[in-house]
């Protein structure tokens, strides 16, 4: 248990770039998610969560798949930690555990809604291409 | 002990204001380390001249190591920085000619690190005695 | 040929209980240049060193090895010994065989060989060794301080107690600084102006100072205790001793739309002007940029209402050159520009406002005569937030923030919101934190007191987005401890901006050689041991120039570089150090290396002439040292690739002759 949590940190890690150590607890990312109120956990607790090693609650909580990848908490980080650069590499790891969700790059288009956000079909194409 | 046990010859260049205040505080605690080591005082790590490394080779010693302030913590400003650069460039150097790279070490080591001080000699002295003598690059027409 | 003497020392049992002293007498006897060698119980006593002395006055030595503890306990003893006996105190070398031989080795074989070897590399060094004699300079008994501000003048007050003078720079037409722009100072809450105009007024009347306001350093040359300064000398156009500072002219002035600095730009002066009511030195300056008469050449009023006929359109930039022994550095900090911070709205609204800003709306000599009122339509605000962290322990790009922590803002915060709920109960007061930081005296009190006292609401989180609503400020932020989103309506939003050295430190840094770190501060020659010098030999750091302090700190350490200067300005010569770099000036090829390496600026090019093998000359560039600059590192002995630059004492071949002999 502990070593495939560890391996999942890991993997986050490297696919994200992102180091939480890096963070200093001051909930700007927080301040500014516009999703807020519809999350269980929160840029400052992913963070935190990755950190400290709670893969699991994170992997199961829909809060997930709550974040727009908007990168407000990008923006703002004053540690250039980047939560949602966290938050995706975490949904991507949930997404190979399951295995066969993957899209060919060239799919995507065919699934496109036009009344989607530019930034939405960015994620998605990140999420998808990996 | 055997008399004709091999015993390396190892010179370390200490700066006067950290490292060699280290090896002071080492021996006021009476912290032994290796009789190999042989201490030449230097005003500053950035003083070392790979020359005199060299040198130490060519008349056969099996070690050298270069002991400094902490970075940031130079009696000089930037003193051991300058070191750091140049030593990097000799090790690689010396990589290259097939010295192994145990031969030589750069370690910072405060004045209040006299315990380090010993472990990092006691460490060295047994690294490079592993290796055995230097031969690649003693002259051996220094040889008496 | 040297005749060297070898001076074994027991130290009671410390050596001899595992070094076979006499046996390393001997062994050292058979060594080149050894004449004479003998062993003592004491060296270091009256007896010991009475040996010495008459072994060099029988033997008529020339060196001297004495091998006993570490040179860091006993060179200076030893060295005035044989000083004593007529010998150059630099021509004794000290064999470390207690603290690296006897103390660690518990075998007398071993310690006894190790004992020798590092005797034999003693002697390999004495038989090198020159007579050194330390360079002396003399020391012009006056001292430059840079700034005018709390630190600087503290600075000047504490050095011309002392009975030297000293010029005080000020780039603005007054000293007092930042603080003459506080209201109150923490944790006591004093008046600021009431505990610095005293100050400011002392060093005005203080017969060793000079102030020289509205003027900057444009060229330092020399080096310590012999500084040659330029002070550019800004036209003010009035006379400074002839202005009585009635302050006519600045109410009869008809250009009344200049944003008074002062003030922060939150109202208007006139273009001559006085920058605030107790300025020192109390005289109108005449803003250039402004001016109509100096712009257009009509006008004219003020030199037709002063009655004392100080006005002067035709001044001109003055230069001083003056000589000093040593330079104090006090050019302080500024808050840093809040232009690429759009989350908070700071400059799409005018009720965000700065700490700073605040500080000026709060005091009674401000734009609002003291009373709090949001800057863009004159109301009460009833709810403030006050964000600290703007701009501080930020990495997350360099031009945007700063990396570390600017210290003050937590104290200034807490002052900032006591303060308010103090005098208007009826607001509410936020204050958004990332941590508290409060390490100093009654500091952390003065805070709980914010907080149990006056009711200022503490937020652990940060505040994400400042969006201008009508006429509030809707602020969102995070409360990380309740874990949740807030939304406060604000009707003010006070960032505490992070701070930086004042810009003008970089090019003064550059004229002083004196180094800096990343974020331009100044450095000190030690962080610990010695935080008010800079590396560079008699120049000095006072305040918020070497890194973000309150006033209590600056203060202190306005007084530590002042008995540092007096310490230096005390001495009639300097005695430099002689183990310093010396360039053979036949073998230098000019090429700047050792320039370029050394902390202090030692080393210069200097244009010489030689005379060649054939009777001809030819001028060639080589490395010149300053024996009273150099601090004796040999950084540039390694750099120079002629081998030009030696370092005295610890001589190349010096070294190598120690290396040498521990590998024989």
């Amino acid at each position: 248990m502990n070593n495939k949590n560890e391996l999942r940190r890991e993997q986050i890690l490297r696919m994200s770039g992102v180091n939480p150590r890096k963070c200093m607890k001051c909930g700007k990312c927080t301040a500014t998610c516009p999703s807020f109120d519809e999350m269980e956990y929160h840029p400052h607790e992913f963070v935190y969560m990755v950190e400290s090693g709670e893969i699991e609650p994170l992997i199961r909580s829909e809060s997930l798949y709550k974040c727009l990848t908007c990168f407000a908490c990008v923006e703002k980080c004053p540690r250039s930690v980047e939560p949602a650069k966290l938050i995706e590499a975490v949904r991507n790891v949930v997404i190979r555990e399951k295995g066969g969700a993957r899209l060919p790059v060239d799919a995507i288009p065919a699934q496109l809604d036009d009344d989607m956000p530019q930034q939405l079909l960015m994620a998605a194409l990140r999420k998808y291409s990996k | 002990m055997q008399v004709n046990e091999y015993r390396p010859l190892i010179v370390a260049f200490c700066c006067n204001w950290c490292s060699y205040a280290g090896a002071d505080l080492a021996g006021s605690n009476r912290l032994a380390y290796s009789a190999d080591v042989k201490i030449i005082r230097v005003p500053c790590s950035c003083r070392v001249n790979p020359m005199f490394i060299l040198r130490a080779f060519q008349r056969g010693a099996d070690g050298v190591i270069i002991c400094g302030c902490h970075p940031g913590d130079c009696h000089y400003t930037s003193g051991n920085y300058y070191a750091r650069r140049r030593m990097t460039a000799l090790f690689s150097m010396l990589d290259y000619l097939g010295i192994e790279r145990e031969r030589t070490r750069l370690e910072w080591v405060s004045a209040a690190e006299g315990a380090k001080f010993a472990a990092t000699m006691n460490d060295f002295a047994e690294k490079v005695a592993a290796l055995g003598e230097n031969k690649r690059l003693e002259d051996l027409r220094c040889k008496r | 040929m040297q005749r060297i003497g070898v001076f074994v020392c027991w130290c009671g049992s410390n050596i001899a209980g595992t070094v076979d002293v006499e046996a390393v007498a001997a062994a050292l006897r058979n060594e080149p240049g050894v004449v004479f060698s003998t062993t003592y119980q004491y060296m270091c006593s009256q007896a010991g060193q009475d040996t010495i002395r008459a072994a060099i006055a029988e033997h008529n030595l020339t060196g001297v090895v004495v091998a006993s503890c570490s040179p860091r306990m006993h060179e200076a003893t030893f060295r005035k010994t044989v000083a004593a006996a007529g010998l150059n105190p630099y021509m004794v070398e000290i064999a470390n065989i207690r603290e690296q031989c006897s103390w660690i080795h518990k075998d007398m074989a071993t310690g006894t060989e190790k004992a020798i070897i590092l005797g034999k590399a003693a002697v390999a060094k004495v038989n090198l060794n020159a007579p050194l004699t330390p360079g002396e300079s003399p020391v012009t008994k006056r001292a430059l301080v840079i700034g005018g501000g709390i630190a600087g003048i503290q600075t000047a007050l504490d050095i011309a107690d002392a009975g030297f003078p000293v010029d005080i720079v000020e780039t603005k037409p007054t000293i007092g600084g930042k603080m003459a722009q506080l209201d109150k100072t923490f944790p006591t809450l004093d008046c600021a102006a009431c505990i610095l105009t005293p100050k400011m007024v002392d060093a005005a009347q203080h017969e060793n100072i000079r102030i020289i306001s509205y003027a900057e350093v444009t060229e330092v040359k020399g080096f310590v205790g012999n500084f040659d300064v330029t002070i550019k000398k800004k036209a003010r156009f009035v006379k400074e001793d002839i202005c009585t500072g009635c302050g006519l002219c600045t109410e009869k002035c008809p250009q009344k739309n200049v944003p008074n600095e002062f003030n922060l730009g939150m109202d208007n002066r006139r273009a001559i002007y006085i920058p605030f009511a107790q300025a020192v030195p109390k005289v109108a300056t005449i803003d250039p940029n402004y001016c109509t008469k100096l712009k257009t050449g009509k006008c004219g009023v003020c030199a037709k209402v002063c009655t004392a006929g100080a006005i002067d359109y035709e001044a001109k930039d003055e230069y001083i050159y003056e000589k000093y022994g040593a330079i104090v550095a006090a050019t302080g900090f500024n808050p840093i520009s809040l232009e690429k911070f759009d989350e908070f709205a700071y400059n799409s609204s005018k009720d965000v406002i700065t700490s700073l800003e605040f500080e000026r709306l709060t005091n009674a000599a401000g734009p609002t005569a003291g009373k709090l009122l949001r800057p863009s339509d004159g109301e009460h605000p009833h709810t403030i937030v006050f964000v600290q962290c703007v701009g501080s322990r930020c990495d997350a790009c360099s031009e945007k923030g700063k990396e570390y922590c600017s210290k003050i803002c937590c104290m200034y915060t807490a002052k900032h919101a006591m303060l308010t709920r103090d005098k208007y109960p009826d607001t509410e007061v936020y204050v958004f934190y990332i941590d508290v930081r409060t390490p100093g005296k009654n500091f952390d009190e003065f805070y709980r007191r914010a907080v149990e006292e006056y009711g200022v609401k503490y937020v652990k989180g940060m505040v994400g987005k400042v969006s201008p609503v009508g006429n509030k400020l809707k602020v969102q932020a995070s409360d990380l401890i309740a874990n949740k989103q807030m939304v406060i309506d604000a009707d003010l939003v006070v960032l505490a901006a992070a701070i930086e050295p004042d810009k003008s430190a970089r090019p003064l840094a550059t004229m002083l050689t004196a180094s800096m770190d990343t974020n331009d501060f100044f450095t000190e020659a030690h962080p610990k041991l010695r935080p008010v010098e800079s590396p560079t030999a008699g120049v000095f750091l006072s305040g918020a120039c070497q890194g973000p302090k309150d006033i209590p700190e600056t203060v202190a350490q306005a007084g530590a570089a002042a008995s540092k200067v007096i310490g230096l300005l005390v001495k009639d010569k300097l005695k430099g150090n002689p183990c310093v770099a010396q360039s053979d000036e036949l073998m230098c090829n000019g090429c700047s290396s050792c320039e370029r390496v050394c902390p202090y600026g030692a080393i210069t090019y200097i244009e010489k002439e030689f005379r060649m093998e054939d009777k001809s000359t030819r001028v060639r560039r080589v490395a010149s040292v300053n024996p009273a600059v150099c601090q004796g590192c040999g950084a540039c002995t390694v750099a120079c690739p002629s081998g030009a630059m030696d370092l005295n004492g610890f001589k190349n071949s010096q070294i190598m002759a120690e290396v040498d002999a521990i590998c024989k």
